[in-house]
């Protein structure tokens, strides 16, 4: 049995121009010590996919369906005494902004005894020896310092490490990392992603990365599943995802990066723009901006409009296309023409 | 976002459309409360059609027929419903009359401010600097005189240099003055917040890299957007120079007896309570209430509806 | 591509004047500082028993040189707090700068009037990051189109502008019958659209986008990458591109000019840059980039984070975070210096060849 288990999970949004599905039947599993991407654009639902696993959503948002089991136990039906023992215990979480998770008006010391006493019985002594010890394990300089200090005292990349620290802190299962280093500069988000690796690898944690960047993703996760308004439409390794992305959306994304391109060249978009979740196009959500819905005698393919695709093996991976099997047969015959 | 039709929306579904329009829809005190107001204001200003007697004629009053209690008590006249006051004016029609006093001053008091306010306010956040200093410390000591200071010292200078007949003639141009000389400091203040809060956006460094001119940044780009909080804050500030001439004509330094605002039909009554015909104060200051309350809980839905953060998300 | 034909007559200046070996823009040791201290009174302060009056200062630029080459697209790349922004600001004229000289086409500009920079204004154009937040959200598209034709373009009559607003509409991919709508019934990178179509509307030459596909989605990037390249190559516009995106810069910029507290430390071709980058900065941003084909983040690691531009370091900027700092760096300002290729270094060790 997998560590985490995600099954056909279905979150709504009660909202005044009616009920929106903010995701819908997303269903995944993490492995102990597994490290997981969750890639998307923003609107694609990658960030209440992550929220829901801990039933963090809030109202107007509802779980309306499918499960969330970890170690066998149903998170989405636990009572809110039994999540507060699993959250930031057995999983915890990083945000995008480090605020979030930091108390302005305590000191880094007192925020992460604090966090220790409400899950251990322990003496003040040895949680501070603790969050010592962690704040060495993200190292940073001068950690003894740093435990006295405001988070208003710091600059962003070390906050982010402090986060990094008390997620670790009581030694987790999973840490779930919403877009950790998107507020970050290029430089101090390698080393944080750097770090976060090496920890996780180090401590055996499974790690759940939301982000938008296909760089990061490439480089930190063992597998990864893109979401597309509000499903996931690929899933699979991670290197075979990057190399031989089967879905026309997972590939267009791709291309779309400029390394991907010769310079100066036009670079390969894709056209549109995603749509909005209250209104979603029929069938397969993407095919409104797919460049093969239409076959080679120039008429569409009715089951792309009409029919949302399930998921289609390919090697290692799934895609939810109607034609995954025809677009490898075209790659193929391109490939041996060339 | 969705594009289907290429004609774009009017103003009228752009508004059913809006969350203001569906918010009230649902919000049922904010309906009765606007219905209660249109009804005060339509009244007020319909007054001279709705009113039985004519209060400033005085060939119409009966100085015999003065302190009658209105229908419901015994001893009461069927000619005047809610009674008369001392001077024998039937009150149902005073207080119409009364109330399109008040109403005109508050009004007239809230546009004045927010003229001056605005404008302040405005070129304070926009242009910064000196101009913001010296408009501030202007605001802030305008702030330290009461509206009572206000109307003592204006309506002095007024009485010696004019007369007191003159300040008589022109009262409800007077009150307005002080009220709106008085309170524009509330309206600068929220505007140059806002001004300041949308100077920071990029579409207004569009518009000065574009090479507009100060003067149409600030009243075409930055000020229509700086609208919801200065609608938000008139709900109060008319509410408030209602209020404020109440009591300014209580003191005895607003509206004359001879045309009353709802503030001095209270006073002209309070020195009859003693005397139990208590309806000469209490029933104009009943509609006063109404009147405040009706605006200040229109007000407070008006705030929660324009908050951005609530609704934008 | 049809334009009416006013358009034409004013758009650009007579072939005899072009200089085409001058820089369309040259910035000229450049500084700016920004005042932390607040007003008069808040600036005094007793210090040994006396009041003395204490400033503080940000130094977002110190000593920027830049020559802007007609028809090429400079990058300029740093990470925040570089100073990167402030340049393009200053150089619009939003700022205004605390020393040194900007030149338009060989005419000073950072020193006048608004009202005497106007003619300029027609001739550069802005696009900023936020594409939320620089359309005015009271405006309809057409609205917001029309004011910089109107106000450059005083005797166009409403035919002419209303061609012209369609036209550029056409030319950045906007429907011209959305004209009616506004700013927020747009997605993102169709509002970004918009401003772009705003900035090219008066047919400037130069164009300055600060940050113009930062806020956007992956696959809206490419689409808004394209439609500049798109533009400058019928419009032969010049860009200054400021970007904390290193593989957007390799695949845009003609030239790059990197950052790093508020002073450029190499300026090379895309190419050169990114082959050989030769400033130990220039060195650990590149390998800070996650590329597709790593398994693993290969970066080089730096020593401690930016320091404040509060209190600039002596000498080099980057001495306290760089592998190869020595004496000489901590005390010696590093000039901009050219290489043999025509790359210019501003690093001691490069000169001295221990790099």
């Amino acid at each position: 049995m997998a560590l985490l288990e995600v099954s056909q999970l279905d979150v709504r949004f009660a909202l005044r121009q009616g009920e929106v599905k903010a995701i819908r039947d997303v269903s995944f599993t993490l492995e102990r010590g597994e490290r997981l991407g969750i890639v998307g654009e923003s609107g694609a639902g990658k960030s209440v996919a992550a929220f829901s696993l801990l039933n963090l959503i809030s109202k107007p948002g509802f779980i309306a369906g499918g499960s969330v089991r970890f170690e066998g136990q149903t998170l989405n039906t636990m009572s809110e005494r039994g999540l507060r023992k699993i959250r930031g215990n057995r999983i915890s979480m990083i945000f995008q902004d480090p605020m979030m998770t930091l108390n302005p008006v305590l000191s880094i010391g007192e925020q992460m005894v604090e966090c220790l006493k409400a899950h251990r019985r322990i003496s003040s002594r040895d949680a501070r020896a603790i969050a010592l010890d962690k704040l060495r394990q993200v190292q940073i300089p001068s950690p003894e310092k740093r435990l006295d200090q405001y988070p208003h005292e710091l600059s962003g990349g070390m906050r982010q490490r402090i986060i990094i620290a008390i997620a670790l802190l009581l030694d987790p299962d999973i840490i779930i990392a919403d877009e950790p280093t998107t507020a970050l500069d290029v430089t101090i988000q390698a080393e944080i992603m750097a770090l976060l690796l090496d920890l996780c690898e180090q401590h055996n944690v499974g790690l759940i990365l939301i982000t938008h960047d296909l760089g990061v993703v490439s480089q930190v996760t063992q597998r990864m599943l893109v979401m597309y308004a509000g499903r996931v439409i690929e899933q699979g390794p991670t290197r075979e995802i990057i190399n031989d992305p089967q879905h026309p959306y997972t590939q267009g994304l791709i291309n779309a990066l400029p390394q991907m391109a010769t310079p100066g060249e036009k670079l390969n978009q894709i056209r549109g723009s995603m749509p909005s979740l209250s209104n979603l196009p029929s069938g397969c959500a993407f095919h409104p901006r797919c460049d093969f819905i239409r076959r080679t005698d120039g008429q569409v393919r009715p089951a792309c409009i009409e029919q949302v695709p399930g998921f289609v093996q390919a090697g290692n991976c799934q895609a939810a296309c109607h034609m995954v099997a025809e677009l490898q047969e075209d790659r193929r015959l391109k490939e041996e023409s060339q | 976002m969705t594009m289907k039709t290429n004609k774009a929306p009017s103003r009228l579904e752009r508004f059913r459309d809006s969350f203001v329009w569906y918010s009230f829809k649902r919000d049922r005190t904010a309906q009765l409360c606007l219905a209660v107001f249109l009804c005060l204001v339509m009244a007020a200003f319909a007054a001279p059609l709705l009113a039985p007697t004519d209060p400033y004629d005085l060939r119409q009053i009966d100085i015999m027929a003065s302190e009658l209690p209105p229908f419901w008590i015994d001893g009461a006249d069927e000619q005047y419903s809610l009674g008369t006051d001392a001077q024998g004016r039937d009150l149902w029609s005073i207080i119409l009359y009364g109330t399109r006093v008040s109403l005109l001053i508050g009004f007239g008091a809230v546009i004045l401010q927010a003229l001056l306010g605005v404008t302040f306010g405005l070129m304070a956040g926009y242009l910064g600097g000196r101009v913001d200093a010296f408009l501030m410390r202007l605001a802030d000591i305008q702030l330290s005189f009461s509206t009572l200071m206000v109307a003592i010292v204006v309506g002095a200078v007024v009485k010696a240099t004019l007369g007191g007949a003159f300040y008589s003639q022109y009262a409800v141009l007077m009150l307005v003055l002080i009220i709106g000389l008085a309170e524009w400091p509330q309206y600068a203040r929220t505007v140059r917040a806002s001004v300041l809060a949308e100077k920071g956006k990029e579409y207004v460094d569009a518009a000065r890299v574009m090479g507009l001119r100060s003067k149409r940044i600030m009243f075409r780009h930055v000020l229509p957007n700086t609208l919801s909080p200065i609608f938000v804050i008139s709900t109060v500030q008319i509410a408030n120079a209602i209020i404020s001439e109440a009591a300014l004509s209580f003191l005895g330094l607003g509206m004359p007896e001879t045309h009353p605002s709802l503030g001095s039909l209270i006073k002209a009554g309070f020195d009859y309570i003693q005397s139990g015909s208590w309806w000469i104060t209490l029933i104009p200051g009943a509609v006063l209430v109404v009147l405040v309350l009706s605006i200040n809980l229109l007000g407070d839905w008006l705030r929660d509806v324009m908050n951005p953060r609530l609704y934008k998300g | 591509m049809s334009m009416p034909a006013s358009a034409r007559v004013d758009n650009h200046i007579p072939a005899e004047n072009v200089d085409v070996a001058q820089p369309l823009l040259q910035i000229r040791d450049l500084r700016k500082r920004f005042s932390l201290s607040g007003d008069f009174l808040d600036q005094l302060r007793f210090k040994g028993g006396k009041l003395v009056r204490h400033q503080e200062h940000v130094h977002a630029i110190n000593g920027v040189n830049l020559d802007i080459k007609r028809g090429e697209a400079l990058c300029v790349v740093g990470e925040s707090g570089c100073g990167k922004s402030t340049v393009a600001r200053t150089v619009m004229g939003l700022l205004s700068p605390s020393e040194g000289e900007i030149h338009f086409d060989g005419q000073r500009i950072d020193h006048l009037s608004s009202r005497q920079l106007l003619p300029y204004r027609k001739r550069m154009q802005m696009i900023f990051q936020n594409p939320y937040a620089s359309l005015n959200p009271r405006m309809t598209i057409q609205q917001t189109l029309e004011e910089p034709l109107r106000l450059h373009h005083p005797k166009w009559n409403r035919q002419q502008i209303a061609d012209k607003v369609e036209e550029v509409m056409r030319s950045v991919g906007i429907d011209p019958d959305w004209g009616k709508r506004f700013g927020h019934e747009f997605s993102g990178g169709q509002r970004q659209r918009i401003a772009i179509a705003r900035a090219l509307a008066v047919d400037p030459e130069f164009i300055v986008a600060d940050e113009p596909i930062s806020a956007l989605d992956v696959s809206i990037q490419a689409q808004v990458l394209n439609l500049l390249m798109e533009a400058q190559h019928e419009r032969h516009l010049t860009y200054l591109f400021i970007t904390h995106d290193l593989a957007v810069v390799e695949h845009f910029g003609t030239r790059v000019a990197v950052m790093y507290l508020g002073t450029v430390c190499e300026i090379a071709t895309t190419a050169t840059l990114f082959s050989k980058p030769r400033h130990p900065y220039t060195q650990a941003l590149l390998s800070s980039i996650p590329r597709l084909e790593d398994d693993r983040p290969q970066h080089i690691r730096l020593k401690g984070e930016v320091p404040t531009p509060v209190h600039l370091p002596s000498g080099c900027v980057f001495h306290g975070r760089c592998p190869y700092a020595n004496p000489r760096c901590r005390e010696e300002i590093p000039l901009l210096q050219m290489q043999h290729d025509g790359t210019h270094v501003a690093c001691h060790a490069v000169e001295e060849g221990r790099l």
